[in-house]
């Protein structure tokens, strides 16, 4: 079969820095080629010079053998290539058939056909198996239709390559299985896909072919068939990374950290207990929708609980984030941007927030410049976040590991005794996930208690000393490390279908 | 179409080597330097003295003394009133209500302290007889009335500052909504308790507060022994006194302290300074408060100034002059970005372009609408000014 899209010596520099460079790639017609690496790599710079978004700066490309220079978004649609992006490019106000063909609206005497419109809408979505009328709103849809409304649209512009960028990010595992089913369909209709994703199981599942990118070049390229995982992970990241996961340096103790009794709220918990030793790393898993994160803020006094008690070092505490701080915990949330960072404050700002108040000195309370600088670096240092002068550098400048680093960083300078991590590696690439766990590792050796919870069982077992499974609020059970078995944990946070 | 795979091979060739032009004077460090300027905290400053610079040749009375003491002296009240406000910004808030607490103090403290007042002006107001009566007000006096007269008016004013943080605090109503229902309200309340009339006759210690110097200077022939009153430049004026060290107060809460800190965190990302135990609600009140009692202050020094309390005092375009000249300094708008420098220069500008204005024989509507354009000038800064950062740091 010959190539749908061929990429000739593409290279595009931004103020002289390539963010992709001579890289040369076919794209087999009515294949699946699965597209990793790094974030950094040059995935999304390749996407906009195919979308018409970025002109290449060296180079070519042939579609269907012809030469291929999109100036514009709606070139790459006219020529027949369609995106799905990672945030939905959908207008939540408008229903699924106006999304469908905002970008034309088929006419008749000057006015918008909205027969024709809905008539159509319906057999596409029917193709999909999607099961909603056209005039839905958008956004009274969930995630993972909202994509099937995305692959729609580019069904109805009959696209003949489909580009996915991080499909699967915000979708449940059920949406994520369905939308591999209509990815099945797709590719059985003849379509070419080139699916983008930082999911690697999930790449190898589904792609004919694989490509790495590193640093703006392709790497490595192959056959599904000749790709195993590590060496996915071994071309993204340039070296071996001996294991995805660091040894263990430290034991649990015997003392208990925190100890949760009883914490029920209508419609959240229900009767939930939980201990975290000294020393300890306890995962917790769970679908979404299972309670984990709306535990984690009941542990941490941000959102009310009818019942139940919470000690810290056998202490009760009172209500309330301040006491929660006050008394040892501290919160790595689940949303970086949103929660944990103030993107737009320097690297030294964000590390000082936690801890500011012991900057005031009496007694005017200004706070003692020198010392804060001070401490704040050796936490750089400490956390090896990489950054230039942090009293200038934004955070929003960092890599997502650094990141999430400097919001693990914040609370060190404070010393917990409890660490709450909600997703601590969310975004972040393979090499700097390695890093936080070797963080995580440190801080429970010590002496810290710590509670992790990842939606992906394979890290909580690659670090946890014990797993507790949540479904719906309320505790299922828990395996110690010995015994962890990734079906058994599985079929238990899914409790209905095992049942 | 045909003809440009053959022009490619040269395009990559003249992309691919940006850096081997002959050398020419570096247009990039240019703009690098004038980027420097952009985002330095001088700028405002820079821009006033440029601006002040191509007025003076046809201006010439912008430059005298005279007119220099006037700018000065229009400066101090509204410094100690944008002040205030920059905080509130700085929490990515707006407090609309400062121009009816200057109404309500003003007439509050003259009412207090006033030497006499005339029954057939005010005996119809609802304050008669409780604040002040024909003899003056209920505390002229009494020992340490001025000082007493001050601090009911920063209560006062704490009072609804305090009115207006619990409601954006604790109810989570929006600022902008909150404080506009307290400047109705409290500036109806001020005009009703005096039923529109001003108080005069106010304690010379008071009136010295507004406009009396501690250091003047002349400039003339020595030998004159009588000295004309308007040939005498006040140079360091009890107003200024007030206003500066107010600012040198409120800069230091505001860069070098754990309350400045938060303040500022709040601005820039609330829920992640909740989650980092900052106390977001104590924090937020407090800031409505201080923006009060520093429109308290202004109040004082306007009303000292005037030598008299009136309750239509902070009314028009009051608001649009302080929220214009914190702007026009740079704070932000959208909180977490504010220092008390920038404000300070952005008052110096607003009350410069008002004098030159005013210099130029315009009406009032005429120069209402130079401000206006001003302030649009300066919002479009902020958002050049925030690019060039962006791309600084990127």
């Amino acid at each position: 079969m010959s190539d749908l899209l061929t990429l000739r010596h593409l290279g595009k520099s931004w103020f002289g820095v390539p963010a992709v460079s001579d890289l040369s790639l076919g794209v087999r017609q009515g294949s699946l080629l699965g597209l990793i690496g790094q974030n950094g790599a040059g995935k999304s710079t390749l996407m906009n010079m195919i979308g018409g978004i970025v002109a290449p700066s060296a180079g070519d490309m042939l579609w269907r053998d012809k030469p291929y220079r999109p100036q514009s978004a709606a070139d790459a649609s006219a020529a027949g290539i369609a995106f799905i992006h990672q945030e939905l490019n959908l207008f939540t106000n408008l229903s699924v058939a106006e999304n469908m063909y905002i970008d034309g609206f088929p006419r008749r005497m000057g006015l918008i056909d909205w027969r024709a419109i809905n008539e159509r809408a319906r057999s596409i979505l029917d193709r999909l198996s999607l099961d909603v009328d056209p005039a839905t709103e958008v956004g009274h849809l969930s995630p993972g239709e909202r994509q099937l409304v995305e692959i729609a649209k580019a069904l109805h512009n009959e696209a003949s390559l489909l580009i996915f960028d991080e499909p699967t990010t915000s979708l449940t595992p059920r949406e994520t299985e369905r939308l591999f089913e209509t990815i099945a369909t797709l590719r059985a209709e003849g379509r070419t896909i080139i699916y983008i994703s930082h999911i690697l199981g999930d790449v190898k599942r589904l792609a004919d072919d694989i490509a790495v990118l590193r640093d703006g070049q392709l790497v490595d390229q192959g056959p599904e068939a000749d790709f195993p995982i590590p060496r996915m992970i071994r071309s993204m990241i340039g070296r071996d990374l001996g294991g995805l996961f660091p040894q263990r340096t430290g034991q649990p103790g015997d003392t208990a950290v925190l100890k949760a009794r009883g914490l029920t709220h209508p419609g959240v918990l229900k009767d939930v207990s939980i201990t975290v030793r000294d020393g300890e790393i306890v995962g917790l898993f769970g679908l979404m929708g299972s309670g984990r994160s709306e535990l984690a803020r009941i542990l941490f006094g941000l959102d009310p609980c009818d019942q139940g008690t919470v000690l810290l070092n056998d202490a009760e505490l009172a209500a309330g984030a301040r006491a929660r701080i006050a008394a040892g915990m501290a919160f790595v949330t689940e949303n970086r941007r949103e929660e944990g960072l103030m993107m737009d404050a320097t690297i030294a700002d964000n590390l000082a927030l936690v801890a500011i108040s012991e900057f005031g000195r009496p007694p005017l309370f200004l706070i003692d410049r020198d010392r804060l600088l001070e401490r704040t670096e050796a936490a750089r240092q400490d956390m090896s976040i990489k950054a230039g002068d942090i009293s200038r550098q934004p955070v929003k400048a960092l890599s997502g590991g650094n990141q999430q680093k400097v919001v693990i960083g914040k609370w060190q300078l404070e010393h917990p005794r409890l660490f709450i991590l909600d997703e601590p590696t969310r975004g972040v690439d393979v090499g700097a996930k390695y890093e936080i766990y070797t963080l995580v590792d440190r801080l429970a050796a010590g002496g810290g208690g710590i509670l992790m919870i990842s939606s992906e069982l394979e890290e909580l077992m690659g670090v946890a000393d014990r797993i507790v499974v949540m479904n719906r609020g309320e505790i299922m059970g828990e395996f110690p490390r010995g015994d962890f078995d990734q079906e058994r944990i599985l079929a238990m946070s899914f409790r209905e279908q095992a049942a | 179409m045909n003809t440009m795979p053959a022009r490619d091979p040269a395009a990559e060739v003249a992309v691919s080597r940006p850096s081997d032009e002959p050398p020419r004077p570096n247009p990039r460090k240019l703009v690098g330097r004038l980027a420097d300027l952009v985002l330095s905290d001088y700028f405002v400053l820079y821009m006033s003295l440029a601006y002040v610079a191509v007025l003076a040749p046809f201006l010439p009375t912008l430059l005298l003394p005279a007119n220099i003491v006037n700018v000065m002296s229009n400066m101090w009240p509204l410094l100690a009133v944008a002040v205030g406000q920059t905080f509130v910004l700085a929490i990515a808030g707006i407090d609309l209500s400062q121009g009816s607490v200057v109404a309500m103090t003003s007439v509050i403290g003259a009412a207090l302290i006033a030497t006499v007042a005339n029954p057939v002006v005010l005996s119809n107001a609802p304050i008669w007889g409780v604040l002040i009566a024909e003899d003056g007000g209920l505390l002229n006096g009494m020992t340490g009335s001025l000082l007493a007269a001050i601090l009911v008016m920063i209560m006062v004013a704490m009072l609804i500052g305090l009115l207006n943080g619990a409601a954006v605090a604790m109810l989570n109503m929006p600022a902008f909504m909150v404080t506009l229902v307290s400047m109705i309200t409290f500036s109806a309340l001020a005009i009703y308790l005096t039923q529109s009339e001003n108080i005069a006759r106010l304690p010379a210690e008071y009136v010295r507060l507004g406009k009396g110097d501690i250091v003047s200077v002349y400039f003339g022939a020595k030998e004159e022994s009588q000295i004309a009153r308007r040939t005498i430049y006040s140079f360091i004026s009890y107003p200024m006194v007030i206003a500066v060290s107010l600012a040198i107060a409120m800069h230091l809460l505001l860069n070098r302290t754990v309350f400045g800190r938060y303040v500022l965190a709040i601005g820039i990302n609330r829920k992640a300074a909740e989650i980092s135990g900052v106390p977001v609600r104590r924090i937020i009140v407090t800031v409505y408060m201080l923006s009060a009692a520093c429109a308290a202050i202004g109040a004082l020094l306007y009303s000292a100034r005037l030598e008299a309390g009136r309750p239509t005092l902070g009314e028009g375009t009051f608001l649009l002059d302080v929220i214009g000249a914190v702007v026009i300094g740079g704070t932000s708008l959208f909180g977490g970005k504010a220092k008390i420098l920038w404000t300070f220069f952005g008052v110096l500008f607003f009350v410069l372009l008002s004098n030159t204005l005013n210099l130029m024989n315009l009406s009032s509507f005429q120069v209402d609408m130079v401000k206006g354009a001003v302030i649009l000038g300066a919002a479009l800064l902020d958002v050049f000014r925030t690019r060039l950062m962006r791309e600084r740091s990127g």
